[in-house]
């Protein structure tokens, strides 16, 4: 029902938000959400149900009666084993009273930081492609946001070269997030010290947005914030959605120096009060005897991201080799269409739904995004279709070119 | 290696050993060459199919059935067991710890065939002292594989 009493609710909305562009790929969700028989690669979930002892325990928890505020910065069992997670996997010391806090998923946590530290006009670095939220939630926080590019011919990982470039006077924070969603790229221990060696040249602040950092395929995770001087520089971000599949639960968490957090909760406090109890009582069972669960996820994530790089190469997409989070982020440039082209045609033709590029930002035009957070019969499925697809237009193209 | 070949085709009989190669990272001459191995060793008995012959129309009867025997001298269980595994009727057999000895698996048409089966032949065998037979109503979960619809995908696609 449209409301025409003469009252201009626009005059009301805030320009920041009036401003803000809306997600340039709504219109292609919606065309997904109404056609039948969709093998959806869009999906930025696990397939994955959270694992039964983890929801188990959540059942218990309510069942005994937990269900009141905790403390604005979590429950205090969950900040320890946290603090105890960041320090045996990444080796990094944290005082779960002064240090760590609990958010509603790791989105809170970036938006807080954001808000936390940014003055009117500051720059925030964002490396892109980068997750969709980056740029939108800078601007809300009255930040500047400066997209740094990345290429697949540096494998999608920042450069401290290419970054320096777009450092300004103005500039003061940095958000990284590897592994990278959509590109599945992460930054190898030189590009990380060069990074934080400009970090401190600079006097920066890095968001470090961690939350894909359990699924990495070459090697133990690595943090940011672990290198030498960066643990006060780094507001270090996370999250037991993607790890432990548990997105819906909306649990994650902060992690930085005693004076950000203490301003931080401060925004928290006023704003949400505090994480929902049930779902940090699901996460303090995640983190205490999930371990496994984790292993056998990545692994299967492992097996199934060969399968797609390999077959994606057969058909003949240039496709660079990801090594965290579960995207794969093939150029579509050979079949000569737009990202968007590539995507709204496969949906309609062959029923596969994949993200076009630019949705991650404008260095992401001729790149797709397919999830393969799909079972296996699925993504095999969702393969064979993509093939047909691609050979019909490089078919097609080579027809043009022959008679032009 | 072999371990990671068996797990993949646990899980799906179907996968070609190209398709396991690249999911391992390894030559696909050599999956195939332990597959066929692992084939010939009789590590792989068979690709099998679960079935849900409820949904698919078909009727079935199948019955569990607590076997009390008497063990013989040197060749224990193995013999009777021998014996009552290669009725074509019974689907499994396994020794048990506990108040019976053989656990047995029967599939029939009807439950006047099982029941026939069961008081007729299995029964009457020689050293076998009694039986308990359960019929099973429902299958909810077999061999790792939930029946019912549960945990359908539920994920939204208008996420980023």
């Amino acid at each position: 029902m449209t409301i025409t009493c003469g009252f201009e609710a626009q005059r009301f909305i805030n320009p920041l938000v009036k401003n803000l562009p809306p997600s340039g790929i709504r219109r292609f969700f919606d065309l997904v959400a109404s056609t039948r028989g969709v093998i959806s690669l869009g999906v930025g979930e696990p397939d994955f149900v959270t694992p039964w002892h983890i929801r188990e325990a959540c059942v218990q928890s309510l069942e005994r009666g937990y269900t009141m505020y905790t403390s604005n910065y979590g429950l205090p069992e969950l900040r320890q084993a946290i603090a105890g997670y960041l320090a045996e996997r990444f080796g990094l010391s944290y005082d779960p009273q002064k240090q760590v806090m609990v958010t509603i998923g790791a989105s809170e946590a970036v938006d807080l930081a954001l808000r936390t530290v940014i003055n009117p006009g500051d720059e925030v670095l964002i490396p892109e492609p980068c997750y969709v939220s980056y740029r939108p939630i800078t601007q809300l926080a009255g930040g500047v946001p400066v997209t740094v590019p990345t290429t697949m011919a540096d494998e999608f990982a920042l450069t401290a070269a290419r970054l320096e470039k777009y450092i300004t006077p103005r500039t003061k924070v940095l958000i990284l997030c590897f592994p990278n969603n959509p590109t599945g790229a992460v930054l190898n221990e030189a590009e990380m010290q060069a990074i934080a060696a400009l970090v401190k040249k600079y006097n920066l602040l890095v968001i470090s947005d961690e939350i894909y950092a359990e699924l990495r395929y070459d090697g133990p995770p690595r943090s940011f914030a672990a290198l030498p001087g960066m643990q006060e520089r780094t507001i270090l971000v996370s999250g037991f959605s993607k790890a432990f599949a548990m997105t819906g639960w909306r649990v994650g968490y902060v992690a930085a120096h005693p004076d950000f957090l203490a301003a931080m909760v401060k925004i928290h406090q006023y704003t949400i009060l505090c994480a929902p109890v049930m779902g940090q009582m699901a996460a303090l069972e995640a983190l205490r005897h999930g371990r496994q669960d984790v292993q056998r996820m990545v692994a299967e994530y492992d097996r199934r991201r060969r399968l797609v790089v390999s077959r994606l190469r057969e058909m003949g997409l240039e496709c660079f080799e990801p090594r965290g989070a579960f995207y794969v982020f093939p150029s579509i440039k050979v079949t000569g269409l737009t990202s968007t082209q590539f995507a709204e045609e496969l949906l309609k033709e062959e029923k596969v739904a994949v993200v076009p590029g630019p949705a991650f930002g404008s260095s992401g035009e001729g790149f797709i995004r397919c999830s393969y957070a799909t079972s296996l019969a699925e993504l095999t499925e969702a393969m064979n279709r993509m093939e047909r697809f691609v050979a019909r237009r490089l078919a097609f193209k080579h027809r043009a070119v022959a008679h032009a | 290696m072999r371990k990671k070949i068996l797990e993949l085709l646990e899980n799906n009989g179907k996968l070609t050993a190209k398709e396991i190669a690249v999911m391992l990272a390894l030559p696909v001459d050599q999956v195939a060459k332990e597959i066929t191995a692992m084939e010939e060793e009789k590590i792989i008995l068979r690709y099998h199919t679960l079935i849900n012959w409820e949904k698919a129309g078909a009727e079935e009867v199948a019955a569990l059935i607590d076997v009390k025997v008497t063990p013989q001298q040197d060749v224990g269980f193995d013999e009777i067991a021998g014996r009552i595994y290669r009725y074509p009727e019974v689907k499994s057999v396994f020794l048990m710890s506990g108040s019976y000895d053989l656990s047995v698996l029967v599939q029939g048409k009807s439950l006047k065939e099982v029941a026939t089966f069961v008081s007729q032949k299995l029964a009457t065998l020689e050293h076998v002292q009694s039986t308990v037979t359960h019929f099973i109503l429902k299958r909810y979960k077999q061999d790792g594989v939930i029946f019912e619809d549960q945990e359908a995908d539920r994920r939204q696609v208008l996420q980023p």
